[in-house]
């Protein structure tokens, strides 16, 4: 399993709660690994380890952590690029959405080796969305929700987000889409490019 | 049926449309983004600048480029790169239809475009999302390179060096000696041990007698030069390379001095001790140069020699003191009196 994932875990953790509290989440997965690097590979096995661990020190769901991992991703200025990469996928949320279909392609792009499972997006009628998420890292449903919640601040659109769970072997995540100018978009400008990673 | 200049229009955000007479009658929206003053009613070849794969000048040679890519740029912004494809019009004018390729990159930093200024079929928002994604992988692939450099330089650091007092170990020594041995550099070495360091061990315990080496590692510091080369290599035993220096006043003073520091009486820890130390010399020209082990040798027996004939001693090696430790009458045990 990608590197990155472990490391996004790792960096949510260390950065919304305390390092303390991730060297208490490696030492309750009793894993031979204290810090991950996102540019290694690691055995796909640690995942639910390290979550199942996380969900004891931070004494919360896995399902709540793995959500406010993806708000993390967007609204962390250590993650500045990765808003950026997710605003390419339209000029309004609801474009954003249609666009989800080729989030697991555009990721692979991005970082060869970084799978993410397959999406699927449906639009049932005017506002109302449906995605499915088949595959591992299983959870990644609850990741999408968070993710997306932040975006939709980010355009300055009210939305309604809520995963349903599993049906015939995917997540399902059901999305309203109540206002699309609900508050300022925080903008996008191709020229702003910044390279602000966490590394 | 829609027109052929709305299709342009609609479609075709960089072309050009050229009249009869070589003047522009059209251009796509977003020409007015680079930096370009509405060229419409100017003459296309000077605003233009066709560079491949000829240089048309006139309409003539324009339309006969007809089917071919071209490689063009605007006049007023040289730096910026086009290319195209130019077709006629069938009303003795010619269409150009144009791509900033790869100058694309640049140009949306530089004329501040957004995704309206190209076309929805056009790849152009992949090419830089990769080209953002790419960028911040690199970021985090180089700095993980950094790191793993720093770790490598800071295990390599510590494989050569002695954790107590900082100096080198014998490691550190071995690789010194091999580097000195491929030169032509003449160079001493010093072999030191101490005297009476057993007894402050034994007596006294490892923290005092850790104290005694640290501060017999400063003393070495203190008097040797940038390019000597310190070694602690093991218990009580000290080795100093110096390379380039064989004149034997100076060794002779440095030895000196090194000894009288060294064997200057120091309260450590509530301790009043007495610690000496006896050092043998040899110089690389005098013994084999190329055998660096042989001149190591050549240092322990003049060592053994300095030990034999009284502590606080230093010698040089002499030819009659023989290059092998066997050949030592009455060897005196390392340990003894140590």
């Amino acid at each position: 399993m990608h590197g990155l994932i472990f490391r996004t875990l790792e960096a949510f953790i260390s950065d919304t709660f305390s390092p303390e509290n991730w060297t208490d989440v490696v030492v309750r997965a009793n894993l031979p690994v204290n810090s991950f690097e996102a540019m290694l590979q690691y055995d796909a096995d640690y995942f639910p380890q390290l979550l199942s661990a996380a969900g004891h020190v931070l004494d919360r769901p896995e399902s709540v952590i793995l959500e406010d991992i993806g708000t993390y991703l967007i609204t962390h200025q250590n993650h500045a690029s990765v808003r950026r990469l997710m605003r390419f996928g339209g000029e309004t949320f609801s474009e954003l959405l249609h666009s989800l279909d080729d989030l697991p392609g555009r990721t692979r792009m991005a970082v060869s080796g970084l799978d993410l499972p397959q999406v699927e997006v449906r639009q049932p009628t005017n506002g109302n969305f449906t995605i499915l998420c088949r595959g591992n890292p299983s959870g990644f449903g609850h990741v999408l929700v968070g993710l997306l919640r932040a975006m939709a601040d980010d355009y300055g659109t009210l939305a309604l987000l809520e995963h349903r769970g599993q049906r015939d072997w995917a997540e399902v995540i059901e999305v309203t889409v109540v206002e699309t100018a609900f508050a300022d978009d925080r903008g996008f400008s191709l020229t702003e490019f910044a390279i602000a990673e966490d590394a | 049926m829609i027109s052929a200049q709305e299709v342009l229009l609609t479609l075709r955000p960089l072309h050009v449309w050229v009249g009869p007479t070589g003047h522009v009658r059209q251009v796509g929206k977003s020409f007015a983004k680079l930096g370009l003053d509405d060229p419409t009613g100017h003459r296309f070849l000077e605003v233009f600048e066709i560079q491949r794969p000829t240089k048309p000048s006139n309409m003539t040679d324009l339309r006969c480029l007809a089917g071919q890519v071209l490689r063009l740029r605007v006049r007023s912004e040289p730096e910026l790169g086009l290319r195209g494809l130019v077709i006629e019009d069938k009303a003795d004018g010619a269409i150009l239809d144009l791509s900033l390729g790869m100058a694309v990159i640049d140009a949306v930093q530089r004329y501040g475009l957004t995704a309206q200024d190209f076309a929805p079929s056009d790849l152009v928002m992949e090419l830089l999302f990769l080209q953002e994604a790419k960028s911040s992988a690199m970021a985090a692939s180089f700095s993980l390179n950094a790191r793993l450099n720093g770790a490598r330089l800071a295990a390599e650091t510590e494989a050569v060096t002695d954790g107590l007092t900082g100096l080198y170990n014998r490691r550190g020594l071995d690789g010194a000696m091999a580097r000195l041995g491929q030169s032509d550099t003449e160079y001493a070495i010093l072999q030191m041990d101490l005297d009476r360091f057993k007894q402050v061990n034994d007596t006294l315990g490892h923290g005092v007698g850790d104290a005694v080496l640290k501060r017999v590692a400063g003393i070495l510091r203190a008097h040797t030069r940038q390019d000597d080369l310190i070694v602690r290599a093991g218990g009580d035993e000290f080795v100093i390379v110096c390379p380039g220096l064989t004149d034997a006043v100076r060794l002779n003073a440095l030895a000196g001095v090194l000894i009288r520091d060294i064997s200057e009486p120091v309260v450590i820890e509530g301790h009043d001790l007495a610690i000496g130390a006896s050092i043998g010399i040899a110089v690389s020209e005098a013994t084999a140069r190329r055998d660096t082990m042989n001149t190591i040798t050549c240092a322990d027996i003049a060592l053994y020699a300095a030990k034999r004939s009284g502590r606080g001693q230093h010698l040089f090696w002499l030819p009659d003191m023989g290059s092998s430790l066997v050949d030592l009458e009455l060897p005196v045990p390392r340990s003894q009196g140590a």
